[in-house]
């Protein structure tokens, strides 16, 4: 049978000359030429890629072909485009006779290639992710511990407002994203234990049934932790991330929909507590209803990716010909503005549809796969793929009011990278294990059947 | 579980169904409007990011574009800015461009459809549009000779070729210096600007071609063309030239500026009648000929239309319905009667050139960043406002104003010049406005100026006195004396 690593490399190659010929119009059209060190960074790349597809091959051999490829193709966007914005701020740097910055370029690189080893680790060591689930309540205290840990006292950094860094000597990193991954991990196996007891209905109103008032502790729970996270770390997409995914995964567990609700109204009981009390809230809220009245303050962020993105339009300005670097934190929560600037609303698209492909494979991966923990652990996986993308981009274009998450794969940071290709590295772990041809059964797809034509009814 | 997944896989499909809508909105739908407004510097930026093509009296770059090493790139130089502003304009950040800089925008920044190879060129190889350059049809000896003249005046002039309509000249005096609007500092441009508002003068003001006053004795060459289109009139035929034109249905009286009879027995040829600017005979002429006939002569030669050459010209205007009193008047260039000094320069054109009205224009050619000529304007006729002979007979009778009469300022020795001096009140207290209107040679004329300066002082004199020597030194430029 076949396994389609094939066309999976295939896929890779074609993503790496993207990223080369990106590259080169970056350099072209600023006027820089030829990127310095475009050779040895194309050949890192290729390297990272190559090993992954091999550790894939070798150890995920039934794995869903298309992911790796999207993964790679979407870092190698962000990776474009961070280059693009270096060379706008060296450019503004030698304008103004200040020091040119240190490229990001290279960190970024760096950090796609401990991704890449994290991956490999991950595929390696892991052969079965059920013995994940022997951890459960190990990965769930790990992550509550990595989420409280930006509270802790000197390693602790408040940026922007959010406590969601922690930092030790220059290192620094943002444990919220590994816990994203842990807590997943927990929820998956908190939820295929419990499930059946949380799906009991004790009631019924209004034709939907409510679960048993003492069920309903670890949806409390799980709402008090994202309000802590909200109130203590001042980070709103963290939270909203967690509580979606949470009561999203309970409801896929429980099969009731009545969790949905609760969900709902907790979320706007939360919401609605949290604009009432905090100023950091209402200010957003107040910046997303009408961005044009701060323009020039707390506004200016949204209006300048707004503009941005206008300035795009359908086919956009072509790489390093727009001006993507009057947006802050371009190469971080605004790079979806970068690249919508720079390759229009087409690019957009594009980019939207490969979150799109790797969410439906994930989902996909779920629906497959034969037990309930894989299961739970692969839809939950794939959510925050889903949430996260909803709610960054969503954020930058004025649909939600804007919350501090990044753009799987494409921003810039180190832990977000790295967590996201953990999360596809087990995506794909499952996968595999669902994928697998199950040698006990002959599957009717390879056994010899008798082909009965159809009979026309007269 | 699995039903639920996909029910979930359906809602988020459904959350990036709303992010493509609201994606769209802003990248196609809303883009247009996002990109005008007021905050959003990317458009201004992308503006200054690129080199602007120049702007060429003759092989003279008198708009050019130089790197700066700021934010803004590219910065736009006018060498002999005052000169030029009527042609140029300018290109603000803070005003927004004016003159050819305006009109010619998507040629000077390379965005105009005639670029679309070279686009192609660029996209591939990423490099940032280079504008196309724009060639005048100025004459840059006769804009100067006029810029000369003019100078310690308010005024404009206007030299046209009649052949083709090509403006050799287009000189204003106050004028202002394009550099001061179009630097970097919004500031700085801000103060030179609100200056140039408060001034009086308006220096502002695109004087050649849309600031409209009366044309005053000059419109009797409208009216003599209306004369001999009519049939019924020569050069020799005779006219009633009192001391007073009582003005019909009214108690006023009309004189003539010496306050004398225009010939023996109040007794005036056409010829001698223009020669001298015989009010009392062109106010009766203008009753003879009545207001349609007035009418549709002078907007033969363009009354009555807006040009663009290609920056808006004011509409010359000759007034819809007058009664007799006010036909009187306006045969005499007074009344309702307006015009700017690109009209009048286009009179005496198109009475040099067989009578046929040439459209006016500014730009000769479009030529592509390497300057390769990618368009050329092609003279086009505006309309037949003479018969051949007519216009014949109108050119010699205008040459006898300036040899015999009262344009002696402009003769050229060797030259025959056809002219026609005029004064005329802007109001009842208000400054009189003197003109000068001529074309050399007159056989075959290279040259049609029209000279206006306003609040000139009083009396007819001054159209011979002051415009006409202006007149006469930018035909010499033309024709090289």
């Amino acid at each position: 049978m076949s396994n389609r690593r094939n066309v999976e490399l295939v896929l890779l190659v074609f993503a790496w000359i993207l990223g080369i010929l990106g590259t080169l119009q970056v350099g072209w059209s600023t006027g820089e030429g030829t990127p310095p060190r475009l050779w040895i960074t194309t050949a890192a790349v290729a390297l990272i890629a190559l090993v992954m597809h091999l550790v894939v091959r070798f150890r995920a051999t039934y794995a869903d072909p298309i992911m790796l490829p999207v993964g790679t193709l979407l870092t190698i966007f962000g990776l474009i485009m961070i280059y693009r914005l270096d060379v706008a701020d060296a450019r503004r740097a030698e304008l103004n006779d200040a020091p040119i910055p240190t490229p990001d370029v290279y960190s970024q690189l760096t950090w796609f290639a401990i991704a890449g080893i994290l991956f490999c680790g991950v595929l390696i060591l892991l052969r079965d992710h059920r013995r994940l689930q022997r951890y459960t309540f190990t990965f769930g205290l790990l992550g509550l511990l990595l989420m409280v840990l930006p509270l802790a006292p000197v390693i602790g950094t408040t940026v922007n407002g959010a406590t969601l860094w922690i930092r030790v000597g220059t290192f620094s990193f943002q444990p919220a994203e590994i816990a994203k991954i842990l807590l997943t991990i927990f929820f998956a196996g908190y939820l295929v234990k419990t499930r059946d007891s949380l799906a009991l209905v004790r009631t019924k109103v209004l034709g939907v049934g409510l679960p048993r008032a003492k069920d309903l502790g670890p949806i409390v729970i799980a709402w008090a932790i994202s309000l802590g996270v909200l109130v203590f770390q001042r980070d709103l997409g963290t939270s909203l991330l967690f509580f979606g995914l949470f009561v999203s995964m309970l409801y896929i567990a429980t099969q009731r929909r009545s969790w949905l609700f609760i969900g709902f109204f907790l979320f706007l009981g939360g919401a609605y507590f949290a604009y009432s009390t905090f100023g950091h809230v209402q200010a957003r809220v107040t910046v997303w209803i009408d961005p044009w009245t701060y323009a020039d303050t707390s506004g200016y962020q949204i209006v300048q990716s707004i503009y941005g993105l206008a300035n795009g339009g359908i086919l956009g300005a072509g790489l390093g010909q727009g001006f993507p670097n009057l947006v802050p934190f371009a190469s971080t929560d605004f790079i979806i503005s970068a690249l919508g600037e720079e390759l229009g609303i087409t690019g957009i698209f594009a980019i939207l549809l490969l979150y799109g492909i790797l969410i439906e494979r994930g989902l996909r991966t779920a629906i497959t796969c034969r037990d309930g923990f894989g299961q739970l652990l692969a839809a939950g996986l794939s959510i925050t793929f889903a949430l996260q993308v909803f709610v960054i981009v969503g954020g930058v274009t004025g649909l939600v009011p804007l919350t501090g998450l990044t753009t799987p794969f494409l921003s810039y940071g180190g832990s977000s990278l790295i967590a996201n290709w953990v999360i596809l590295a087990l995506l794909l772990r499952i996968s595999d294990r669902s994928r697998r041809p199950d040698l006990s059964k002959v599957s009717p797809d390879d056994a010899m059947t008798q082909v009965v034509p159809r009979m026309k009814q007269s | 579980m699995s039903r639920q997944i996909r029910r979930l896989s359906f809602v988020f499909a459904l959350l990036f169904v709303a992010l493509l809508v609201n994606v769209t909105l802003i990248q196609v739908i809303n883009a247009g409007d996002y990109r005008s407004r007021a905050g959003n510097q990317r458009v201004l930026l992308a503006e200054y990011d690129r080199e602007r093509g120049p702007i060429l009296v003759a092989s003279d770059p008198v708009a050019r574009s130089v790197e700066t090493g700021n934010t803004l790139t590219y910065l736009r130089k006018y060498s002999n800015g005052p000169l030029y502003a009527p042609v140029t304009g300018f290109y603000s950040l803070v005003y927004g461009a004016t003159g050819l800089e305006r009109t010619e925008n998507r040629i000077l920044n390379g965005k105009a459809d005639i670029f679309a190879v070279d686009r192609v060129q660029q996209l591939v190889s990423g490099r940032q549009p280079v504008g196309g350059a724009v060639t005048t049809t100025i004459n840059a000896a006769a804009q100067k000779a006029a810029y000369q003249g003019l100078k310690g005046k308010r005024g404009a002039v206007v030299a046209i070729e009649p052949a083709t309509g090509r403006i050799l000249a287009s000189v204003q005096m106050p004028s202002f210096d394009p550099n001061r609007l179009s630097n970097h500092d919004p500031a700085d441009i801000r103060t030179y600007y609100d200056e140039l508002e408060a001034d009086p003068d308006k220096p502002l003001l695109n004087r050649p071609i849309v600031s409209l006053n009366p044309p005053g004795s000059t419109f009797k060459v409208v009216v003599a063309a209306a004369a001999l289109a009519s049939g019924r009139f020569t050069a020799d035929s005779i006219l009633p030239g009192p001391k007073t034109y009582q003005l019909p249905n009214s108690t006023k009286e009309l004189r003539n500026w010496t306050g004398k009879e225009c010939g023996p027995d109040g007794k005036v040829t056409l010829r001698e009648a223009l020669a001298i600017s015989c009010n009392t005979a062109f106010a009766w002429l203008g009753n003879e000929l009545g207001a349609a006939a007035l009418r549709d002569q002078s907007e033969a030669f363009g009354f009555n239309n807006g040009f663009e050459i290609p920056l808006r010209a004011a509409t010359s205007l000759f007034p819809q319905d007058p009664d007799a009193p006010q036909t009187a008047l306006s045969a005499i260039g007074q009344f309702d009667v307006r015009a700017t000094a690109l009209q009048m320069a286009m009179v005496m054109a198109s009475v040099g050139n067989s009578g046929r009205t040439m459209n006016p224009y500014l730009v000769q050619e479009i030529r592509g960043p390497d300057l390769s000529i990618l368009q050329t304007t092609d003279p086009s006729q505006f309309a037949d406002a003479l018969k051949p002979s007519n216009s014949l007979s109108l050119t010699e009778m205008l040459v006898n104003v300036v040899e015999n009469g009262t344009g002696t300022n402009a003769r050229i020795p060797g030259v025959r010049v056809a002219g026609k001096t005029g004064t005329a009140q802007t109001g009842n207290d208000a400054p009189s406005v003197a003109w000068f209107i001529s074309f050399a040679p007159a056989a075959a004329p290279k040259v049609a100026v029209a000279v206006v300066i306003e609040e000139s002082g009083a009396a007819e004199v001054s159209g011979n006195g002051l415009a006409a020597p202006i007149a006469k030194a930018v035909m010499e430029a033309v024709l090289g004396r």
